[in-house]
């Protein structure tokens, strides 16, 4: 009815008013539930990117309308509210970050041929054949890597793993389990702990008797901060290596300075040293107040991501953006949205630079910057 | 032996902070039958009293004072009077909802109006650690440990020595009775709610340097508190005790001998074998009734 | 009253069969989504409603029977005979959990149902080569009978009703037969119901083994419906909200858990207005609710048309029996 109503009196309009709210664009993320934290986090930062998007006269000059849903961090929720965008019109879907409901939601999504971008990053996501499912950040397959290349160069060969027991944790632990074997690294223990975990005691006397030369740690925030207070409660004495979220700023102000000395590969951070990520966290805290992790700098670029992918396209059809995307490569130089440049390959991963840090003096320092693979 | 003495202390030094939750579970459960399904949002709220009181710029001490006032008001007088007692004539069951209903309003509300990621809390204790035969201890553990024993200690004597405790001991075991000797027994109930609220507000200074003060941390600690209460015995309080930091030794011994995916296993295996075998409890004694 | 009733349920049915036509696949999912909650809150309020149980594991029974008609049908077998297999199953277990359980004290079976709901929630994850672990199993089929594929959403929401009718048509059978009878005059008074010669334990493991058992009915809907399935959707947090949705509704009444249900799976959908604030706002209203009628909605219904006559309402605080 709206629309045809918009269409037999589009010039009055559209001189009225230049754009018109008829992109619709559909968010499912973890507003309340477990995940609540990194759903907030990725919601409010995709919010901020379209209202700048809309402010600058949207995209292929229509107005975005954000269809914000709260999946619970349940995914039998999240799969309704897929529908439901659908059913409301949404060209493309944002979300979720946790896998479980990401995983639920590309069924859909898939059957309804819309192109869906996600800042999960369980290896598992890019491999199912979805021609729909888009990341914003690399899964843990590709970032690992780049790490256990580094820990060869430092002749490392036994290491012990100490992951949580959740479908985040898992995803690295296995793609840390490959790697390490490839490159003929021994891995002596692995210590599994529960969602969310809170004393870290036990774990950390089981690695300490391991007899590793190093520890790969792949917990979420909070947790690497109980961790890392508990390893130098106990002055493990063992160097500690870890991905995005050991070492963000976070982790390191939780930890009250156990963190120094702590090393890493990360992604996309709110410390690195790129002036258009500084940018962005600037006008996130200006607007929100609190400071962004990586799921909120991924929620950003997704949506100028899909910004540009749809103007590439050159209109909003959901089928010919995820053609588009397939394949695509943004430079930052040239689309700053994305902040760093990135592409996509065939099943919607990421390739994007990423970087060696070292927490010094309770800050992030980039030892080395690492190509895309 | 090292490692064995290092989990054993890290299992006491949590495990007390257990028996502070359990203790006042088991206190709620004599006094009036309510399983307080909220306990573990008991613990996680005062945290964040504390934290309010910082932002306004008080000491910790004087914030920790705050909150344990706040803590007698909030969690003791109001809860009694608007949740618990309205509730009362319709039997057990209603309250037990209710506080799950509560439970969750506390989380949310943390969430919704303070934050929903952890926050750093600072230690009552001094920083550093010493040695014990080659496992390494904090003063934070040892001060958890201490302070936890001596908060139960002192409750222990209170019931047991003083004629305010044997009158709330009385109206637990049998409130009918009690009323016709001439205690008063609204009132006594209400001492235990503002025990059990400034047990919890001690726990929640105690547990939250090392959990990080969050929404979401009374679900592990409301989950071992219950299991803590019931393995040692539902009506005793040293039974809380002994269950509290039973429960955080195995805790840490199973993730280290036996699995750590398993290790929440064990004390619900533990809590299922104790209600078969001996269902009043390690300590407690025999309710000694069938229906 | 009595007469109006076999009108009252086609009405009631011819409601359900037209609910969803002319809607979009989102309230489709959703009506999909009430019914098996209100297949599982049924179980509950056989053993919480009628024989006076309180068991906290209904999620957990609602994970036995979605992963094993996840598993049987992902191995080939027909729904038909997976989903019966599956509450079979959650039968057994049932019985199983419920002998020693109930063999104690009586209020024992809360506190073992919480441990067990933990228990399964670990297995599940951590027994990966069955269960595919916390990355759940994806790709479950959903039913094919033949000359109807349940692939859409609307063909879908008809098989779901036709389970949710045979579960609901086997409960009222089961309460209002002369066995089922004796849950109530259980409930109300088991020493007399004990020396009128029932069996209190035989009779009350029963009706936990039945409800575990509708708990796996619905948990075999669920599999199909979402097509995947994790640990997390089955933890003990999921047997609080259906232990809610029991109370809410009104339990011991046949249609509260139905009722129950419907208000929270279609809460966050009405306060929707209010966005992150619905948990605050609907755990507030059910403390209220328990404050003012803790028979639930269907009892503050009742009571607002008894209010005329009002009756004495015992201390139960005082006596001895106040348990779970």
């Amino acid at each position: 009815m709206l629309k045809h109503l918009l269409g037999a009196s589009a010039l009055a309009l559209a001189l009225a008013s230049p754009a018109l709210a008829d992109l619709k664009v559909g968010s499912i993320s973890e507003l309340s539930g477990a995940g609540a934290a990194a759903g907030t986090n990725w919601h409010d930062g995709l919010v901020m990117a379209f209202d700048e998007i809309n402010a600058d006269g949207g995209i292929l000059g229509e107005k975005v309308e954000v269809l914000s849903y709260d999946s619970q961090t349940d995914p039998q929720v999240s799969r309704a509210l897929v529908q439901k965008a659908i059913d409301e019109g949404a060209y493309a879907l944002m979300g979720t970050v946790y896998s479980g409901s990401t995983i639920v939601n590309m069924l859909v999504s898939q059957q309804a041929g819309i192109p869906q971008i996600t800042g999960s990053e369980s290896p598992k996501i890019t491999a199912m054949g979805n021609p729909y499912i888009f990341r914003t950040a690399f899964g843990a397959q590709k970032g690992i890597p780049k790490l256990v290349g580094y820990l060869k160069e430092q002749g490392i060969t036994k290491m012990a793993v100490a992951y949580a027991n959740t479908e985040f944790g898992k995803g690295g632990h296995d793609a840390f389990m490959a790697e390490a074997k490839t490159a003929g690294i021994e891995v002596v223990a692995e210590v599994p702990s529960e969602q969310a975990q809170t004393d870290f005691a036990a774990d950390v006397v089981k690695l300490k008797g391991t007899g590793a030369q190093a520890i790969f740690v792949y917990y979420t925030e909070e947790e690497s901060a109980r961790f890392l207070r508990e390893a130098q409660k106990q002055s493990i004495g063992i160097p500690l290596y870890g991905d995005t979220t050991l070492i963000g700023q976070k982790v390191i102000d939780l930890a009250g300075g156990a963190a120094e000395g702590v090393m890493g590969h990360v992604g996309l951070t709110s410390d690195a040293d790129v002036p258009l990520v500084k940018e962005m966290v600037d006008k996130f805290k200006a607007k929100f107040n609190y400071t962004p992790d990586h799921n909120a700098i991924k929620g950003y670029l997704g949506a100028y991501a899909l910004k540009y992918a749809t103007e590439i396209a050159g209109e909003a059809d959901s089928e010919k953006v995820a053609e588009t995307m397939h394949g695509l490569t943004l430079k930052a130089s040239e689309y700053p949205g994305v902040l760093m440049d990135m592409s996509w390959d065939d099943t919607g991963e990421v390739s994007r630079a990423s970087f060696l840090v070292k927490v010094e003096n309770g800050h992030q320092t980039v030892i080395k910057q690492l190509p895309a693979n | 032996m090292a490692e064995f003495l290092q989990i054993l202390i890290s299992g006491l030094a949590a495990g007390s902070i257990y028996a502070l939750a359990a203790v006042g579970f088991t206190l709620l459960w004599q006094a009036s039958q309510t399983i307080n399904f909220a306990q573990g949002e008991f613990v996680m709220l005062p945290a964040f009293f504390v934290l309010i009181g910082i932002g306004f710029g008080l000491p910790l001490w004087l914030a920790v004072l705050a909150a344990l006032v706040v803590s007698l008001l909030v969690l003791g007088v109001f809860f009694k009077k608007l949740l618990v007692e309205p509730m009362l004539p319709h039997g057990t069951l209603p309250l037990v909802i209710a506080t799950i209903a509560l439970g969750l309003l506390m989380k949310e509300s943390v969430k919704e109006f303070y934050s929903a990621t952890a926050q750093p809390f600072p230690s009552i204790f001094p920083e550093g650690t010493i040695s014990l035969f080659g496992a390494v201890v904090s003063w934070t553990d040892v001060g958890n440990l201490v302070t936890a024993m001596v908060a139960i200690g002192a409750l222990q004597l209170f019931l047991d020595r003083t004629r305010t405790g044997r009158c709330m001991q009385a109206t637990a075991q049998n409130p009918a009775v009690a009323e016709i000797l001439g205690v008063n027994i609204k009132r006594m109930v209400l001492y235990t709610f503002l025990i059990n609220a400034g047990l919890s507000c001690i726990a929640s200074v105690l547990i939250s340097p090392v959990y990080l003060a969050k929404f979401s941390n009374g679900e592990t600690i409301g989950l071992v508190a219950f299991i803590a209460a019931i393995v040692g015995g539902f009506n005793q309080i040293r039974g809380a005790l002994v269950g509290g930091l039973l429960i955080g030794v195995i805790d840490n011994l199973s993730a280290v001998y036996v699995s750590a995916q398993y290790r929440a296993a064990v004390p619900l295996v533990l809590l299922i074998v104790i209600i078969l075998v001996r269902p009043q409890g390690l300590l407690g004694t025999s309710e000694g009734r069938t229906v | 009253m009595r007469r109006l009733a076999p009108l009252l349920i086609l009405a009631g049915i011819a409601a359900l069969v037209l609910a969803p036509l002319g809607q979009g696949n989102y309230i489709t999912y959703t009506l999909c989504s009430w019914l098996i909650f209100s297949i599982a809150a049924m179980g509950l309020n056989l053993t919480l409603g009628y024989a006076g149980q309180v068991s906290l594991a209904q999620a957990s029974f609602m994970g036995i029977g979605a992963y094993a008609t996840a598993l049987l049908t992902m191995a080939g077998v027909h729904w038909l005979l997976a989903a019966p297999l599956a509450m079979l199953l959650c039968f057994v277990i049932g019985l199983a959990l419920g002998y020693p359980a109930l063999r104690v004290q009586h209020h024992f079976l809360a506190f073992v149902t919480l441990a067990f709901n933990t228990l399964v929630f670990l297995v599940l994850r951590n027994e990966e080569w069955l269960t595919g672990g916390s990355l759940g199993l994806v790709g479950i089929p959903r039913p094919d009978f033949w000359l109807v594929s349940t692939m859409k959403q609307l063909p879908f929401y008809y098989f779901t009703l036709v389970c949710f009718l045979a579960s609901a048509g086997a409960m009222y059978w089961i309460v209002r037969s002369p066995w089922g009878r004796a849950f109530r005059a259980l409930r109300e008074n088991p020493v007399r119901a004990e020396s009128l010669g029932l069996k209190i334990r035989r009779q009350t493991l029963l009706a936990f083994a039945i409800g575990s058992a509708f708990g796996g009915g619905a948990g075999a809907i669920v599999a199909p419906l979402v097509q995947f399935i994790e640990p997390g959707s089955f933890a003990l947090v999921h047997s609080f909200k259906i232990l809610l949705m029991v109370i809410v509704g009104g339990s011991g009444y046949f249609l509260g858990p139905v009722l129950g249900a419907a208000v929270v799976v279609l809460l966050p959908e009405l306060l929707r207005g209010f966005q992150d604030y619905y948990l605050i706002l609907y755990a507030s209203f059910v403390i209220v609710l328990m404050i003012y009628s803790p028979t639930g909605l269907i009892g503050l219904g009742a009571k607002l048309a008894a209010k005329f006559k009002p009756a004495r309402e015992e201390r139960r605080d005082l006596q001895q029996g106040a348990q779970l």
